[in-house]
């Protein structure tokens, strides 16, 4: 496998998705290309940072207050009867 | 918050059975919806708009438009997918408004295959998130993200933060597969990129960390 073939599949692996035979050839390419080595191993850190990140939580108060803002709303619409939104 | 309980006191706790539900007008089951998934719409909303107040637009927009709609719901696909459908394109339209003189669309700025070649190769330092406090973490994640066009920060976060399916992140978007799957590559590998300046491995006498206040990753 080639370098660019290894790009080409890399999300597939990342996603647990590969058929075996090119999972096998493309964990051989890792294991002698170093850089292919770090570009997975950093892109596979980069999105496991972002999936623990807790990147804009919405705060239980603020959480609270949007619902029953929808909730109202929602209420509102049902009384002035089907329309389109 | 348990699950509700619909008229015969069995418990309604499936997406469907809610959804159901709500159709034949039981608000308490659209509510249960709501929070369900707010913390998602509200989290999709703010990465693709960048702004608090219009992803708490967003939110609004989103959840009053499914309940007027919900008879349109054909129940084919998750209702959670039909949502957010709704929600990223309330979320574009106010990205749209905030910066007309751009046209924003799913399709900007999708170029040729090679334009995200790595050209960085540095490795990481081990445990790179924890040189930065959390405050400081957030502020770099968030910074980098906002540097990617919209339609790759929208596929990065459906699949990679909310953990939607690449078909289900299709179907929302209205894209094909492969589409998704090359934004997918080309939005993780520019955040891997970008995210190298503050996290690659410094030698030992240069080990003062980038300033997270005035770096480039919004470009």
């Amino acid at each position: 496998m080639k370098c660019s073939e290894f790009l080409h599949e890399l999300t597939n692996y990342l996603d647990g998705v590969l058929d075996e035979k090119t999972k096998v050839e493309l964990e051989n390419h890792l294991s002698w290309c170093h850089n292919c080595y770090v570009v997975c191993d950093t892109t596979k850190k980069t999105i496991e940072i972002y999936r623990d990140s807790q990147l804009y939580e919405l705060p239980e108060d603020l959480r609270s207050r949007l619902r029953s803002a929808i909730m109202t709303k929602c209420q509102q619409q049902k009384r002035r009867g089907p329309q389109s939104v | 918050m348990g699950a509700i309980q619909n008229k015969l006191g069995t418990p309604v706790s499936d997406e469907l059975a809610l959804v159901q539900a709500a159709k034949k007008g039981d608000d308490s089951a659209f509510e249960e919806l709501v929070r369900r998934y707010d913390r998602n719409v509200f989290r999709i909303a703010q990465h693709i708009t960048q702004n608090r107040e219009d992803a708490e637009d967003v939110v609004q927009e989103a959840f009053l438009k499914a309940y007027g709609n919900l008879a349109q719901f054909q129940e084919q696909s998750k209702f959670y997918t039909w949502l957010v459908r709704i929600a990223v394109n309330e979320a574009l339209m106010k990205l749209r408004r905030r910066k007309p003189e751009r046209t924003v669309s799913l399709d900007e700025d999708i170029k040729t295959e090679d334009d995200s070649l790595p050209r960085e190769i540095a490795d990481w330092s081990p445990n790179p998130e924890q040189q930065y406090t959390q405050s400081e973490l957030r502020e770099i994640l968030s910074k980098t993200i906002q540097g990617l066009p919209p339609g790759f920060r929208t596929v990065f976060v459906l699949r990679d933060v909310e953990g939607l399916s690449t078909e289900e992140t299709a179907a929302a978007l209205e894209l094909s597969v492969p589409a998704v799957k090359s934004r997918l590559l080309r939005a993780r590998l520019q955040l891997r990129e970008r995210l190298g300046k503050y996290f690659q491995k410094r030698e030992s006498g240069n080990g003062k960390k980038p300033d997270v206040t005035s770096g480039d990753g919004n470009q």
